[in-house]
């Protein structure tokens, strides 16, 4: 977190995001602005979305969203028209097709690999033979200790 | 002069460091037991070498000498002295000599408290320690020298980043820095113990304090960024999933599961294989993280350093330790046999899930974080992995973990009875509903993650406590206060997981949000708060100018805070700051940000209610609290009687 220290760094001013003249009178759509909002990634800032920065682009993404809104637009359809606008890489959260698949099934994937592999190795575990015997050293050390 | 020798001082380390590197390892391979003891003092020497040239050039951002390079690219005069103190580690290459500096104080610890260690692990695990002091202090004299000099010193200096000057992110590196480089003890001993081919649960019980050490700091160390974040961004958020906050939280995540499987190891020899792995998996992903920082690879909000040469440096020292830890591992761990047997229903099965799920956890953070590399270097797309992502792929395991802690921490080892630790926890299980159903009316209609955050945090909560409970027996209090601190190590940092979990989950439900222009004078309601803002006047700092507003925040027409919001410019390095006012309670914060001056008069407000912000850090307080009482165990403290023992014997004979 050393940096999120930069995150301002690049930044003209460190002020509010969302200015109090942006805000919509209608809550449910100012709700639904917000969590739109939230899932879009400012261009010229790094890992910050639209909603918690302060850039210029950041702003004029977030008026086109109210904008839209306004106009009675669904959510999907603003996210589509904005990423058309400024690209994929606005997405915060990746889309789950094509190559995505992997970012978002390496961890079910794994995580049924590491269940299997760890119920085999309990399984192995719990079928093997209780382990009386002392290794040679120890046997001797256990002599040692008892003044054999 | 004195920075002449500092750099002098560095370069003998680097020698110190190759010689401690290859006479213990060559004569613990020959059986030479004169080679092997040169293995502490050298420990000991390279640490008072790296440790004078860590103070010389402290000395010189104390004494603001600005003809050392780096001290005048991040200092200034008028800094106040704590930050001259902070800024020797708040830039890239004095953090790198605090890191070599960490790592050699844990050789040399390891060589003053390793007395009881058996002479060839002793050398081979100081000699592992060494090589990586020698890749590093390498890495340092070739690629990011403190030490340079400028020809004409400057009359000031260019100041250190303002945001940088805070008492919550002065000591945020160094915590950090501890836990990361902890884990290069786990490491060594992993390697030590692959190069003698045994792992034992003497073994075990040397690791252990080392990884729970690192894993304390660790802890701390994330907590004071993330408690930074809060409040210091200006909106609150406390964690970001970025990169560099992510090559943090992957060590941590694994250093948990090593914790815990280490317990396996020493208490049943079982698991002795992946123990291994897992010390050798969380240094790397130190090394990760130390990569991702310093190379900017990942361009992030953090990337200080954007030389290439310094990436590839790393990652050739990354790949060396990492791909050869992990050759020695594939070729050797087929020699750690298992010796404990268990059963499908036991504790040691319940640590089992445990390091499976805090495994791919860490493997799911660490694929986000480099997904977006991977799709630009082999895809040619350039996209964004977020919050969102994360929130909704690593959730899921927290869950997880937090619905199978009770259960798995009440099981006996070896042969567990499900039935009755699952009667043993029905208050626990009682509780929680009671407390989901109470989130549940208290916040109709909103999200569903305040019942499930609270219904979880309550059940590891009680859980913990009835663990502690049930350790009594039927002799009650008196007993209680006489467990092993160990005991009560486990339940106040698994009680502290349980805190976290719930003030995160109850602050992202309940929190609420005002965003408004307001004059001077003017009064407005924030849920169940009233604010005045009362004045907003210019006031002068130490080495910046500041505007602060004057509020007043009522409840009921009674006073319950004066909040002095700031917006700081700093004029050396030309940039502004925020510095929100904080109202802390136990059951809510009240934060207020003051924002520029509007058009047509007044100033933007930003407000927030955060109930339970605080029990984020609380909890994280906690969890380290009982990674300290753990580690002030009697079993670790005197592990030494494993070792000593046959010499006693030897003698009374």
């Amino acid at each position: 977190m050393k940096g999120l220290l930069l995150a301002l760094l690049m930044l003209p001013t460190a002020v509010l995001a969302v200015e109090p003249g942006e805000v919509l009178d209608d809550p449910a759509l100012e709700a639904r602005a917000r969590e739109i909002s939230a899932g879009l990634r400012c261009p010229v800032c790094r890992n910050e979305s639209i909603d918690e920065s302060h850039a210029e682009v950041a702003r004029d993404i977030r008026l086109l969203v109210r904008e839209r809104l306004l106009a009675g637009d669904n959510d999907q359809e603003i996210v589509d028209a904005v990423t058309a606008r400024y690209g994929e890489y606005v997405l915060l959260r990746p889309t789950a097709e094509g190559a995505n698949l992997v970012l978002w099934l390496a961890a079910p994937t794994l995580l049924l690999a590491g269940l299997g592999l760890g119920w085999s190795v309990v399984r192995k575990r719990s079928a093997a033979p209780e382990a009386g015997d002392l290794t040679a050293e120890e046997r001797a050390r256990l002599d040692d200790l008892l003044g054999r | 002069m004195i920075i002449e020798l500092g750099h002098f001082a560095l370069i003998l380390a680097l020698g110190v460091a190759l010689l401690q590197t290859v006479v213990p390892f060559v004569g613990a391979r020959n059986g030479w037991r004169n080679w092997m003891e040169v293995a502490a003092p050298a420990a000991t020497a390279q640490f008072l070498l790296i440790g004078f040239a860590f103070a010389a050039l402290t000395r010189a951002f104390l004494t603001s000498d600005f003809s050392v390079e780096l001290v005048y690219a991040n200092s200034h005069s008028a800094k106040p002295w704590l930050y001259k103190l902070t800024g020797v580690w708040g830039n890239h290459e004095g953090s790198m000599l605090l890191w070599v500096l960490i790592l050699s104080g844990f050789g040399a610890a390891a060589a003053a408290f390793g007395g009881n260690l058996p002479l060839p692990l002793k050398a081979r695990v100081l000699s592992v320690q060494a090589s990586i002091g020698v890749a590093f202090l390498a890495f340092i004299l070739f690629t990011s020298n403190p030490f340079l000099r400028l020809a004409m010193a400057p009359m000031d200096g260019r100041d250190l980043n303002p945001l940088l000057q805070d008492p919550g992110l002065a000591f945020h590196p160094p915590f950090l820095y501890l836990g990361y480089v902890g884990l290069s003890m786990a490491f060594s001993f992993a390697v030590a113990a692959l190069l003698e081919g045994k792992v034992d649960a003497a073994w075990a019980r040397w690791v252990r304090p080392w990884t729970l050490a690192a894993w304390i700091f660790l802890t701390v160390g994330i907590a004071l960024g993330s408690w930074w974040a809060y409040y210091e961004l200006g909106w609150g958020g406390f964690w970001f999933w970025d990169p560099v906050e992510n090559a943090s939280f992957m060590p941590w995540l694994l250093a948990a599961a090593l914790l815990h499987s280490a317990i396996v190891v020493e208490k049943r020899e079982a698991l002795k294989s992946w123990t291994v792995l897992l010390a050798i998996l969380a240094f790397g992903f130190s090394l990760l993280g130390t990569f991702i920082v310093r190379s900017g690879v990942i361009t992030s909000v953090h990337a200080f350093a954007t030389d290439p040469t310094r990436g590839v440096f790393i990652l050739g020292i990354l790949a060396l330790f990492v791909g050869g830890a992990l050759t020695l591992f594939a070729a050797r761990a087929t020699a750690l046999e298992a010796k404990g047997v268990f059963g499908l229903v036991s504790r040691e099965a319940g640590l089992v899930l445990n390091n499976i799920l805090l495994a791919v956890a860490a493997f799911v953070v660490f694929v986000g974080t480099v997904w977006p590399l991977v799709a630009e270097m082999l895809l040619g797309r350039t996209l964004s992995v977020g919050a969102p992502f994360f929130e909704a792929a690593f959730t899921p395991f927290m869950v997880a973990i937090a619905i199978v802690l009770p259960v798995g921490s009440l099981l006996a080892w070896k042969r567990g009875d499900l039935r009755r630790s699952l009667q043993a926890l029905l208050p626990a299980l009682i509780l929680a509903f009671l407390m989901a159903g109470l989130a549940w009316t208290m916040g109709t209609g909103r999200t569903i993650l305040a019942p499930v955050g609270a219904a979880l945090g309550t059940w590891i909560i009680a859980g913990a406590a009835l663990d502690l409970w049930q350790r009594t027996g039927r002799s009650g209090l008196a007993r209680l206060l006489r467990l092993p601190r160990a005991d009560w190590g486990k339940a106040v940092a698994h009680g502290g997981l349980g805190v976290t979990m719930l003030g995160i989950s109850l602050m992202l439900a309940w929190q609420q949000e005002d965003i408004r222009t307001a004059q001077v004078g003017e009064t407005f309601a924030v849920g169940a708060f009233t604010l005045t803002l009362n004045a907003v006047d210019e006031v002068p700092g130490p080495n910046y100018r500041s505007l602060m507003a004057d509020v007043t925040v009522q409840r009921g027409g009674r006073e319950v805070a004066r909040l002095h919001p700031e917006k700081r410019f700093y004029p050396v390095a030309a940039m502004p700051t925020t510095e929100a006012a904080i109202d802390n309670g136990i059951f809510r914060d009240i934060y207020a940000v003051i924002g520029d001056p509007q058009q047509g008069g007044g100033y933007a407000v930003r407000t927030y209610v955060k109930p339970f912000a605080n029990w984020i850090w609380g909890g994280a307080i906690l969890m380290a609290l009982g990674g300290l009482l753990s580690l002030s165990d009697r079993r670790l403290r005197v592990a030494a009687g494993a070792a000593k023992a046959p010499r006693a014997a030897v003698a009374a004979e």
